[in-house]
């Protein structure tokens, strides 16, 4: 199984609607990842991280079950083979 | 369970020379419309559900019958979308185009203010965002840029966020004077440019600020909202964290006005469109308590650029009505008489198409109220329905994600009595 990014419904217009995406090329980083699925969806990758380049305070995103925010954050590795689920945080009012 | 799809809300289908009234809440952007007697209100919404919509404006300029929104998702961010069609579509940009350019170091957090610039510069837009920031667009909105003369003015750095956070929420062009504009952030107060925003000075002098050492500081008051006047522009009204102003020279200086009305803190306000000496607002108990005095929700109005103000409270509950209208939930129209318009962190929205003299509730149980504007239709011509969406516009909201299928429901405001 390659590397597939999982997108949120809310994001899902920016992604042709698609709710995964197949990397052509395995990653070493989530923040890798996330470059690579901009340059085919850039309005999913606006939309997760900041002009800043950081994931958004309300967003998670899991590399398999792990939190990258317990690991490296953008730089946490990325197996040969695994999902990268973008989930909204269970945040709000 | 899954969450059910959300159907779209039908566009609005004004005529020419309809009222326009634009509510954004906490949960979404409603659009209504009257004709010009205003006794009857359709409604659709909430476009952008789930998302708080702290801005909105309609631009008539240049042919167009443009709607600007600008929803904002704690998850995914804030973005400037637009409707050419009343709401039955609406454009989302890939890529934000309101956004801090690398060298700022900034993330934007919310646009709280989107004023189309004047009429012979029908390409000309500004937006207020937070952290406090002017942004400008001179293609219409293809395009936008930092103005870099206010983000680099030395007060920028000590300017403190207020309770809403640290935002630009008023952009006020001068229709008279080219290159002038006045501008308000919370907290930091007044600036106005005279060269078109290269360079922009200070103009809170007179204004207090009860919660600094120095009770009049140069900068740092929490202003909560500036009206202008556009038949005479130098005359501006200021809604400030205690303290309630009138401006006859641009906002060089400012005078106290607060004479007659229960309390001088508030945040909704909103000037006359021909008379410079009328003035609206509702003031609230206190900022620790931010609810209408005694329970009862009162406009007031000056006749007299504020050596006096009146209650206006005919058709407004007088009992139990602990309501909060916040800093752009008020706003006037331009038709003769004026309709003034307001709407409260409960949901209500109220209308007065008498300059304030009677009040009907156009709308209950909407969401938190944060942010009324009006317009007047145009470009649109006489035919019922020109928005309505056909084959082609489904397809287009499609692709910006909201279901195409669907019956449509079109939903009338009731009537007050």
């Amino acid at each position: 199984m390659p590397v597939v990014i999982l997108i949120p419904g809310p994001l899902r217009p920016f992604a042709e609607g698609r709710d995964r995406v197949t990397l052509e090329r395995t990653p070493d980083t989530v923040g890798d990842a996330l470059a690579e699925l901009a340059a085919r969806y850039p309005g999913v990758r606006d939309r997760v991280v900041t002009e800043r380049g950081e994931i958004r305070p309300h967003v998670n995103v899991f590399v398999g079950e792990d939190n990258v925010r317990d690991a490296s954050g953008l730089a946490t590795r990325v197996p040969r083979e695994c999902e990268i689920a973008i989930l909204p945080a269970v945040s709000g009012g | 369970m899954p969450a059910k799809k959300l159907k779209p809300p039908p566009p609005i289908s004004p005529r020419d020379g309809d009222v326009l009234l634009l509510v954004g809440t906490m949960k979404g952007l409603f659009l209504l419309h009257a004709d010009r007697a205003r006794r009857t209100y359709r409604m659709s919404g909430p476009h952008f559900p789930g998302r708080s919509v702290y801005a909105a404006a309609f631009d008539a300029r240049a042919g167009r019958r443009r709607i600007w929104a600008a929803p904002s998702s704690m998850h995914w961010g804030a973005e400037l979308c637009w409707s050419d069609d009343f709401g039955g579509t609406w454009t989302r940009p890939e890529a934000p185009r309101v956004r801090f350019p690398d060298a700022s170091g900034a993330t934007l957090k919310n646009i709280w203010q989107i004023s189309p610039g004047l009429a012979d510069e029908p390409d000309a837009l500004f937006c207020g965002v937070e952290p406090s920031a002017l942004f400008e667009s001179r293609d219409a909105g293809e395009s936008w840029s930092l103005n870099q003369g206010l983000w680099n003015h030395p007060h920028r750095a000590k300017w403190q966020p207020g309770g809403g956070g640290l935002c630009l929420h008023t952009v006020l062009v001068d229709p008279k004077r080219p290159g002038r504009m006045v501008v308000a952030t919370s907290t930091g107060g007044a600036y106005r440019t005279d060269d078109g925003g290269r360079s922009w000075h200070v103009k809170n002098r007179g204004v207090r600020a009860e919660f600094m050492p120095d009770p009049y500081p140069e900068f740092g008051q929490c202003v909560h909202k500036i009206a202008q006047n556009a038949a005479q522009p130098d005359r501006l009204f200021l809604q400030n964290h205690w303290g309630l102003y009138r401006s006859d020279d641009g906002g060089d200086s400012w005078t106290d006005v607060a004479n007659g009305v229960p309390s001088d803190f508030g945040f909704g306000l909103a000037g006359h469109p021909r008379d410079p000496d009328t003035a609206f607002v509702v003031p609230l108990h206190s900022d620790e308590f931010r609810c209408t005095p005694e329970g009862k929700l009162r406009v007031y109005r000056t006749r007299n650029a504020g050596r006096s103000w009146q209650a206006m409270t005919r058709g407004l509950p007088q009992k139990g009505a602990l309501e909060t209208v916040v800093r752009d939930a008020m706003a006037v129209d331009s038709l003769d008489p004026a309709g003034v318009y307001f709407g409260t962190r409960s949901g209500r929205l109220y209308a007065s198409r008498d300059e304030g003299g009677s009040w009907r509730l156009v709308a209950d149980g909407l969401p938190p109220i944060v942010c009324v504007k009006t317009g007047i239709a145009a470009n649109v011509g006489s035919r019922r329905g020109a928005a309505k969406p056909k084959a082609k516009k489904r397809a287009a909201r499609s692709r910006t994600g909201a279901p195409a299928k669907g019956r449509r429901r079109k939903r009338t405001v009731r009537r007050a009595a």
